[in-house]
């Protein structure tokens, strides 16, 4: 099992980092051009939540942990920060506490859609795991 | 992310290259609101052409703008969209309120 950890601050700068990072390390699972975009965009949305709704500030840490057995990648997003207090309704298709901000509330539908699996763990005042995983390849071992 | 901004007439043209994310969001959107603010221009069209990735910030960038030109009158074109970011431009709702074509040539005549 391989595996690699990233802690980066808060900071909109990072968000290309870290799917940059992380579609790198999922290139051992030989992806298809589509799965990766698909790997980076969800990366995407779950470092981009931690950023905007878990922290005021901005040198608080995102920790990214991501795993790779077989074929399966499992990304792991996690922050200390406010918690989610209704998961259930935070992960609603077009649900945002910020519109003011023009988020689309899509993060968690786009999440849901571009991996196999998705939970979220959170607790108010102290922070919350993203935890996603998703299946690369075709079983008979081809690559295309 | 770089924006190129072209004004044809009335319509203003808006060529991204790079990445549209949160991060980069801004600079699209500020842009866009400084040069509807000096009112020569109503109508919208934005050429993805160049754009490497998309999430759901470049969603809400989007529709924010959408609703600004709208609010003036105006029409809202996307061009040049390759096939991933259509696919999340599909997901937020857009493809149903934007249309979305391939080249910025076709979109001027909209």
């Amino acid at each position: 099992m391989d595996y690699m950890r990233l802690e980066i601050p808060a900071r909109s700068e990072n968000e290309s980092f870290a799917r940059v990072v992380v579609a790198a390390f999922a290139a051992r699972l030989n992806p298809t051009l589509e799965e990766l975009n698909e790997l980076k965009t969800a990366v995407s949305e779950a470092v981009t939540n931690c950023i905007l709704h878990a922290y005021d500030d901005a040198d608080s840490i995102i920790s990214i942990k991501v795993t790779a057995e077989d074929k399966t990648l499992v990304v792991e997003v996690a922050d200390q920060g406010k918690g989610i207090e209704d998961i259930a309704k935070a992960m609603e298709p077009l649900y945002t506490d910020k519109p003011e901000l023009e988020r689309s509330g899509m993060g968690f539908t786009i999440m849901e859609n571009f991996m196999d699996r998705l939970t979220v763990k959170s607790q108010k005042g102290k922070g919350t795991v993203v935890t996603m995983s998703k299946n690369f390849g075709k079983t008979d071992g081809s690559n295309h | 992310m770089q924006v190129q901004l072209i004004r044809r007439k009335e319509k203003l043209i808006v060529r991204l290259k790079g990445e549209l994310d949160h991060h980069s969001a801004q600079i699209f959107r500020d842009a866009v609101e400084n040069e509807l603010e000096k009112g020569t221009v109503r109508d919208l069209i934005v050429n993805m052409e160049n754009v490497t990735f998309m999430d759901s910030s470049g969603i809400g960038v989007i529709l924010g703008r959408y609703k600004q030109v709208k609010a003036k009158g105006g029409k809202t074109v996307i061009c040049g969209a390759a096939a991933h970011i259509q696919k999340i431009l599909q997901m937020g709702g857009i493809s149903k309120i934007i249309p979305l074509v391939r080249k910025e040539s076709s979109a001027l005549e909209v």
